[in-house]
């Protein structure tokens, strides 16, 4: 309880991109109130000076004007469209994260946030980040549809089953604010949240290194890869059974059906989940689904372990070989 | 009290040479009467009664939850309570209210009317349409009676087709079968406008109100259909486990958003254009004046209705649609947002150089273009891309949604309610009660949603039973608000139902309004006229208006009979 104290009427603005979206939505706020404010006034204006008078005849009947009609309906085209040109910009950046963020892993499920750290140490309904640094999460969903929403930072980004989604944002305060679950997810929705956790970079490392963490992401998948057997048929001897994986990350891919894809982390996740979708041309349907036996945070460290296979573009000779290969 | 009541016998003298001795009401008695008729002035009757009753029980379960949330904790239910509470407050008074409100009372009993007709053109198909309307709605109520659904009227999936353990099925077969209704509505009033026009009654003469009914019939054809196969879907991949939506199954659970929204979009603007209908009858009506750019009015009815089929990905934003998509869907929003403006100039020009009185209906009217340019101009924020992402899902969208749909088409009703009440039973209800409710409902309306859009913006999320302590001082504010909201709603329902048997005689034309309806008596007889009536002028000629009438009847000094009242 506040008591006497009255809350603030703004979220806290603490993002790089929470300022703009504020200048925004006041631009907007603005232009409403002088249209619903003139539209007040007039309204009672005209009530007053119009009203029935003992005596009064029927009023002149005036059919319209074209010239007004144009008027009215142009000027309020011009301003919505400065609505559509700005926000679209805005949102286009918002949407767009610079190079190298910080990249941090978020599995959504009824009814909990669960995320996994690149050095290792997971966390539930907290995340803890440094200031100052671009955040890039990629989340997905155990069951239904979530939405990972931080007011303070103005972002929002449903999370999906089945899919991987991406959000980005920069803290520019230190400090706790609110996580939200904004996508109706059953029962417990409302208490689907937690905190998210601005820390100087410092305390940052300091806390990631404090957690008793151990294992990073990678090498948590790299176990997993080992368990699972996956070096059997992906190893990367010349005949191999299935296609080598050093290099494939982000590498176009031909695949066997005709046409192509990008190996992004969406298309690696389907691979081991869906692998008879998606073939890579030159090798059979013979792996197995894996839906079931690996849970979403395992196909993220999974997926964490590939990338550090290469990507084309700095694998280098190998990694070209083997994409090469690959595509034939 | 005596002295109470001799001015009311006085004013039942007056008029009592302008009651007809037989109208549609008495014409025959009996429940098989009622049950079986197919003229379309007893369906309007029937579905009023039975909207009413779902009112009733969606603003119920309204109280319920701002009960709920004037404390943060949520003490009063479960969560599992309160999510079937918000759920079916959603699906009673969007589908069960709403959507037919407007057209299925007032363009059931009025349109044939308007256009000079006896009778819509399929009376049979407007009677099954009540009763498939009575089925979907026993199937819903059936739904509560058997634990309630927790999915919101929204029904995503997959929570709704796999994951939620609630009676999905039985609503959703509700709201599917409810479809049909609309459908038939929708069909009936566009073959009656183009086929049953009487002499004369050319489409620049039609009154606006048909003009909206004709665009918001459109979308019931074209929009219901698609709203009816995704639902349907959820039932298919709930009972048979096909999979459609969830990707467990190997579905696309935003294959349903789109689907979902393909219709709820534009059912927005079934809600939405028959309101606006009767403001340009009441404003008219009420400021003696044609009604200014009536082309305009009529073309941006028709506009909303195509564009209004355009934008449903504004509500997918944040969905993980792509970017571009988003960008074709928020520039789409904007255009629809010029013509509702449009509609909104014209109707303060026709006020302009008017003889305006404020009678109850007129009151709702004002009431209507407050709240309506509120609730569109918040719309603005929404359709902006980036503003959207931080208030999607949020109080924002709730406070947005209710000033369109309660400040917009539960206004736009309450306004029709008043105006043709005569009409329907003959007598006038009490304007003093009248006025006074209509002051509360704006005022109560506005202290619960206005404090909503602050919530948004503060980030509380929509459909959360519980929420951070902060925000309490607002949530309480909202209730306050609608404690005052329901006793205005409640006020209407006792002088309006008193009026029934105590009201003073209307007459035929107590607001000396133009509009065939009001050529006729009140209540009108069986067959609407006696002769079939020929247009030879454009709708809203206030010109050749009784001069400076008082036109509340009983104040006046005389009720001039309507030069085309029936002679009986």
């Amino acid at each position: 309880m506040n008591g006497s104290q009255l809350p603030p009427l703004l979220p806290p603005s603490a993002s790089t991109v929470s300022g703009e979206l504020d200048l925004l939505f006041a631009y907007i706020t603005a232009i409403s109130v002088f249209f619903a404010v003139g539209i007040a006034v007039a309204l009672a204006v005209l009530a007053v000076l119009y009203r029935r008078k003992p005596g009064d005849g029927p009023p002149p009947q005036i059919h319209g004007s074209t010239a007004l009609e144009l008027v009215w309906t142009v000027i309020p085209l011009l301003i919505v469209m400065s609505f559509f040109v700005w926000g679209t910009d805005l949102f286009f950046r918002m949407r767009t994260p610079p190079i190298e963020p910080l990249e941090i892993f978020v599995v959504g499920k009824q009814w909990m946030w669960k995320i996994q750290h690149q050095e290792g140490p997971r966390e539930i309904n907290e995340l803890h980040i440094p200031v100052g640094q671009p955040i890039k999460l990629t989340m997905t969903s155990e069951d239904v549809i979530h939405s990972f929403s931080v007011p303070a930072f103005r972002v929002k980004q449903d999370v999906l089953p089945g899919r991987y989604t991406t959000m980005w944002f920069e803290a520019t305060k230190t400090g706790t604010f609110h996580l939200f679950c904004t996508e109706y997810c059953g029962t417990e929705h409302a208490g689907m949240g937690g905190s998210i956790i601005v820390m100087e970079p410092n305390e940052y490392q300091v806390w990631l290194g404090g957690g008793g963490a151990g294992e990073s992401l990678t090498d948590a998948g790299e176990r997993l890869f080992g368990q699972l057997g996956c070096a059997t048929c992906h190893g990367d001897q010349a005949g191999a059974r299935g296609p080598s994986l050093t290099g494939v990350y982000n590498s176009e891919v031909s695949l066997a059906g005709g046409g192509s894809v990008t190996a992004d982390e969406s298309y690696l996740r389907e691979s081991i989940l869906e692998p008879a979708t998606n073939i890579v041309a030159g090798y059979d349907a013979i792996m197995p689904t894996y839906r079931g036996q690996i849970s979403e945070e395992g196909v993220l460290q999974l997926v964490a372990y590939i990338r550090s296979l290469g990507d084309p573009a700095a694998a280098g000779a190998t990694g070209a070989a083997a994409a090469g290969e690959a595509g034939q | 009290m005596s002295e109470q009541a001799a001015p009311r016998r006085r004013n039942r003298g007056r008029y009592e040479g302008d009651v007809p001795r037989e109208h549609y009401l008495n014409v025959a008695y009996g429940l098989k009467s009622w049950l079986l008729t197919v003229d379309h002035k007893r369906i309007a009757i029937l579905y009023l009664l039975s909207i009413t009753g779902f009112f009733a029980i969606g603003g119920l379960f309204a109280a319920i939850i701002r009960m709920e949330l004037m404390t943060p904790t949520g003490d009063l239910m479960s969560s599992e309570v309160y999510n079937r509470v918000f759920t079916l407050h959603g699906v009673v008074m969007v589908f069960f209210f709403l959507i037919p409100s407007i057209p299925a009372v007032f363009g059931n009993f009025f349109l044939p009317m308007m256009i000079g007709a006896k009778d819509l053109a399929f009376p049979r198909i407007n009677l099954a349409s009540w009763y498939i309307y009575t089925i979907g709605g026993i199937f819903t109520l059936a739904a509560i009676i058997a634990g309630g659904v927790d999915t919101g009227w929204t029904f995503y999936t997959p929570y709704s087709s796999t994951y939620s353990n609630s009676a999905v099925a039985l609503t959703a077969i509700g709201v599917f079968i409810n479809g049909f209704s609309s459908i038939f509505t929708g069909l009936n009033f566009i073959v009656s406008i183009h086929k049953m026009r009487a002499p004369g009654l050319t489409w620049m003469r039609l009154p606006l109100f048909v003009w909206a009914h004709y665009a918001a019939s459109i979308i019931m054809i074209l929009g219901t259909p698609v709203v009816a196969i995704a639902i349907f879907l959820i039932a298919v991949e709930r009972l048979l486990g096909v999979g459609i939506f969830d990707p467990a199954l190997g579905g696309d659970p935003i294959l349903y958003q789109h689907l979902f929204w393909f219709y709820s979009h534009p059912a927005v603007y079934i809600m939405i254009l028959p309101s606006m209908g009767v403001m340009s009858e009441v404003i008219a009506c009420f400021s003696r004046k044609r009604i200014f750019g009536y082309a305009f009015i009529a073309a941006s009815s028709l506009a909303i209705a195509v564009v209004g089929f355009l934008v449903w990905g504004h509500h997918m934003f944040v969905s993980g649609q792509s970017a571009y998509v988003s960008m074709v869907f928020s520039v789409l929003s904007m255009l629809v947002a010029v013509p509702s403006a449009v509609k909104v100039f014209n109707w303060l020009a026709t006020l302009w150089r008017g003889s305006i009185s404020f009678e109850t209906p007129m009151l709702y009217a004002f009431g209507f273009l407050g709240l309506f340019t509120v609730g569109g101009l918040t719309g603005l924020y929404l359709g902006t891309l980036a503003t959207d992402v931080h208030l999607h899902d949020s109080y924002f969208i709730v406070a947005h949604f209710h000033y369109i749909m309660v400040g917009g088409a539960v206004m736009g009703y309450l306004a029709a309610v008043h105006f043709w009440w005569p009409k329907m039973t003959g007598r006038m209800y009490s304007e003093f009660w009248g006025r006074l409710s209509a002051g509360l409902l704006f005022i109560g309306f506005n202290l619960t949603f206005f404090p909503q859009f602050l919530l948004g913006y503060m980030g509380m999320p929509r459909r959360y039973h519980f929420y951070p302590d902060e925000w309490q001082v607002l949530n309480v504010l909202s209730t306050a608000g609608a404690s005052i909201l329901g006793i205005a709603y409640l006020i209407p329902i006792i002088y309006l139902v008193y009026s029934l048997r105590y009201g003073p005689i209307a007459g035929p034309n107590p607001w000396h309004a133009t509009g065939l309806e009001w050529t006729t008596a009140s209540p009108p007889p069986q067959h609407n006229f006696e002769t079939t009536p020929t247009v030879t002028e454009e709708p809203y000629d206030y010109s050749k208006a009784i001069e400076n009438v008082a036109i509340t009847p009983g104040a006046g000094p005389e009720s001039p009979p309507s030069p085309a009242a029936p002679r009986s």
